[in-house]
């Protein structure tokens, strides 16, 4: 990590896909427009290993093909990560309803 | 005028119900998501810094026909364009276009290369969902190509009234921007029931089939021909018998549609005010997001061959998330959950025994599950598990002797004190029988279930020995026959004698002719296909008890 990223706050968080049908387009669409209304960077990834991708791209969110039951990873650095990160998992956690 | 051609029938999957008479209507090849050429010499590629504003004012362009696409279209419509209008703002799509076109590239090609390239990432996949949406990304494709040509939206293209369109496939906003007040339905080579063309088509009642199996230059257009969305058939030189026989049934449907809407939201109950029991029959849970808990009883069979759809069998904590799903959207009204139905017309890869000479007398259903304990225990546990947060039941599948269901239910009690040495929550589901097969039905009395449930389509193909996948013996597979009929009405008793629930789960329940038949056995819960729940509650208010007489 570089200095300037030092000095930026840094969240962590994760929650699980409800829906049978998984993360699918609408859910997708609703998860970037969430991220993107935060300031922070904030990057997203299905399970524990995976590759991070950028949270607030509706292509490479779709592509994640995260399943029901999958366990979704949120991480963000920037003023507002936490709150990022609280309002993504929020957003899963309440199935994308809203 | 005499018509030359004989009548031909061509086949193809049903994807949202309904009948159509009309005349083939070729979907030109100018529209988006076709495999058209045209585009590729719509303009001439100039400088760099020319491209770069080309490819930005097509993109705009392509959002604000999306503006107001969304704008004229209801809910379902806009979500499914919201998805394409979303990739026009991702910039992670489209930095390396605009960077190629910083490079050289011209507009056109460097869009057209990266859409291909996402489009064949999204087909490439094992994952169903996500090839569904690759018509997405065409559909978008096409439309920014057509901006960049200088062509403006199609609009609502004039198509002859009634016509049945044919196609390769179909995008989403094509479909939306097709006038379908005055097109009769469609008929397309590609997509599938869980594309969003189906989606659509079959929230707003157009009738629709997929996958069918002929190359369209042999449809010419204007020819006469029928589309039969309920059978999945499209006929073309339909003979006046044909012709007669479809007005018929689209006479019945339109009296029926408007007579079942209306029965949808109300009560299931006889002429004389008896109360009947109507569930709904679940193959998949994307279905519930569309349908209302409180226009039924609850859900009479929930099919889970579709989670065992991928190549390894899911694990416990990817079934319990299913499981709670649905019983979250019943809402505390009981839920039927069968055990996996593998085998017969139904392999899974990695559990069904492949190449059985005889699938439907093989080893399927239960017999299959309890040949596997390991598959078994796992889907016990996560329905046990399930069980904490509501009312569910689990059936098992063809089951023949009660020495099957004491084994599956030893099964569950391990399972049961498994989860209770761990500490993890768990209900005891109520467990339950199918009656299928012959014997079982003969013997319903002997079998210690907490409830039955009559699977129609197999009981009928056994008693009758008439595959059910066989056309040519449809005139045996009866599903009235008094065969079926006294063996239905010997479980039912058996079930009142010991003093248990029994219902059915099969066809003969979404069938409204056959409805009154099923209540004369003294059935009074009946789990049916979702679209058919206004169409049987009808059917159940013209029922004024079994009828004297023969």
């Amino acid at each position: 990590m570089n200095d300037a990223a030092k000095d930026l706050t840094e969240a962590l968080g994760e929650a699980v896909i409800q829906d049978p049908t998984g993360l699918h387009a609408r859910p997708a669409v609703k998860l970037t427009k969430l991220a993107k209304a935060h300031q922070a960077a904030v990057e997203v990834r299905v399970g524990a290993e995976a590759d991070w991708v950028n949270a607030k791209s509706p292509n490479a969110v779709m592509k994640l093909k995260a399943g029901h039951g999958a366990t979704l990873r949120f991480r963000a650095s920037g003023s507002d990560a936490a709150a990022a990160v609280a309002a993504l998992v929020a957003l899963v956690e309440r199935d994308f309803d809203g | 005028m005499a018509e030359p051609a004989a009548e031909q029938v061509i086949a193809g999957i049903p994807a949202a119900e309904g009948l159509v008479i009309g005349r083939i209507a070729r979907e030109g090849g100018t529209h988006p998501g076709g495999h058209q050429a045209g585009h590729q010499v719509g303009r001439r590629a100039g400088s760099s810094a020319e491209e770069r504003a080309a490819l930005l004012a097509a993109v705009a362009q392509a959002k604000a026909e999306l503006d107001a696409l969304i704008a004229g279209e209801d809910e379902l419509a806009a979500e499914i364009l919201e998805f394409q209008q979303a990739l026009l703002e991702d910039d992670d799509l489209l930095a390396p276009i605009f960077d190629a076109v910083q490079a050289g590239a011209s507009a056109q090609g460097a869009w057209d290369q990266a859409l291909d390239r996402e489009i064949a990432e999204y087909r490439g996949g094992e994952d169903e969902y996500l090839s569904a949406r690759a018509a997405d990304l065409a559909d978008l494709k096409g439309r920014v190509l057509r901006a960049l040509a200088g062509e403006g939206d199609d609009g609502k293209a004039a198509l002859a009234e009634g016509a049945i369109l044919v196609a390769e496939d179909l995008t989403p906003s094509r479909f939306l921007e097709l006038d379908w007040q005055r097109l009769g339905g469609g008929a397309i080579r590609g997509g599938s029931k869980t594309s969003h063309v189906a989606i659509l088509a079959r929230a707003r009642g157009i009738p629709l089939i997929v996958g069918l199996e002929v190359e369209l230059d042999r449809l010419a257009p204007d020819a006469p021909a029928v589309l039969d969305a309920e059978a999945g058939r499209l006929i073309l030189a339909p003979s006046d018998g044909t012709l007669a026989q479809v007005q018929s049934r689209i006479q019945a449907r339109a009296e029926g549609d408007a007579a079942a809407a209306e029965a949808l939201a109300e009560d299931a109950v006889t002429a004389e005010g008896e109360r009947v029991q109507v569930l709904i029959n679940v193959d998949d849970p994307a279905i519930l997001d569309g349908l209302s808990p409180a226009h039924c009883d609850g859900i009479g069979l929930t099919r889970t061959e579709f989670l065992f759809a991928g190549e390894e069998p899911p694990d416990e904590a990817a079934q319990l998330a299913v499981y709670r799903r649905i019983l979250a959207w019943a809402g505390g009204k009981p839920v039927t959950i069968r055990t996996l139905d593998a085998g017969g017309d139904k392999p899974i890869p990695g559990v069904s025994r492949e190449a059985e000479p005889n699938p439907f007398l093989g080893q399927r259903g239960l017999r299959l599950s309890l040949a596997h304990p390991e598959v078994f225990r796992v889907q016990l546990r996560a329905l046990a598990r399930a069980a904490a947060e509501g009312p569910l039941k689990v059936m098992l599948p063809m089951v023949t002797l009660p020495a099957e269901l004491a084994q599956a239910r030893r099964l569950l009690d391990e399972v049961l004190a498994e989860l209770a040495a761990e500490g993890v929550a768990h209900g005891r589901p109520a467990l339950g029988i199918m009656i299928e097969v012959p014997a079982a039905a003969l013997t319903a009395g002997d079998f210690a279930a907490d409830f039955y449930s009559i699977g129609s389509n197999d009981l009928v193909q056994y008693v009758m020995a008439a595959a059910r996948d066989n056309p040519a013996l449809a005139g045996l597979a009866l599903a009235d026959h008094p065969a079926v009929i006294e063996l239905i009405q010997r479980s039912v008793a058996a079930a009142r004698a010991r003093g248990v629930e029994i219902g059915l789960c099969g066809d003969l329940a979404s069938d409204p002719a056959t409805v009154p038949l099923l209540l004369d056995c003294g059935l009074r819960s009946l789990s049916v296909a979702p679209a058919q729940l206004g169409r049987v509650k009808l059917a159940l208010r013209g029922y004024r008890g079994k009828a004297a007489g023969p």
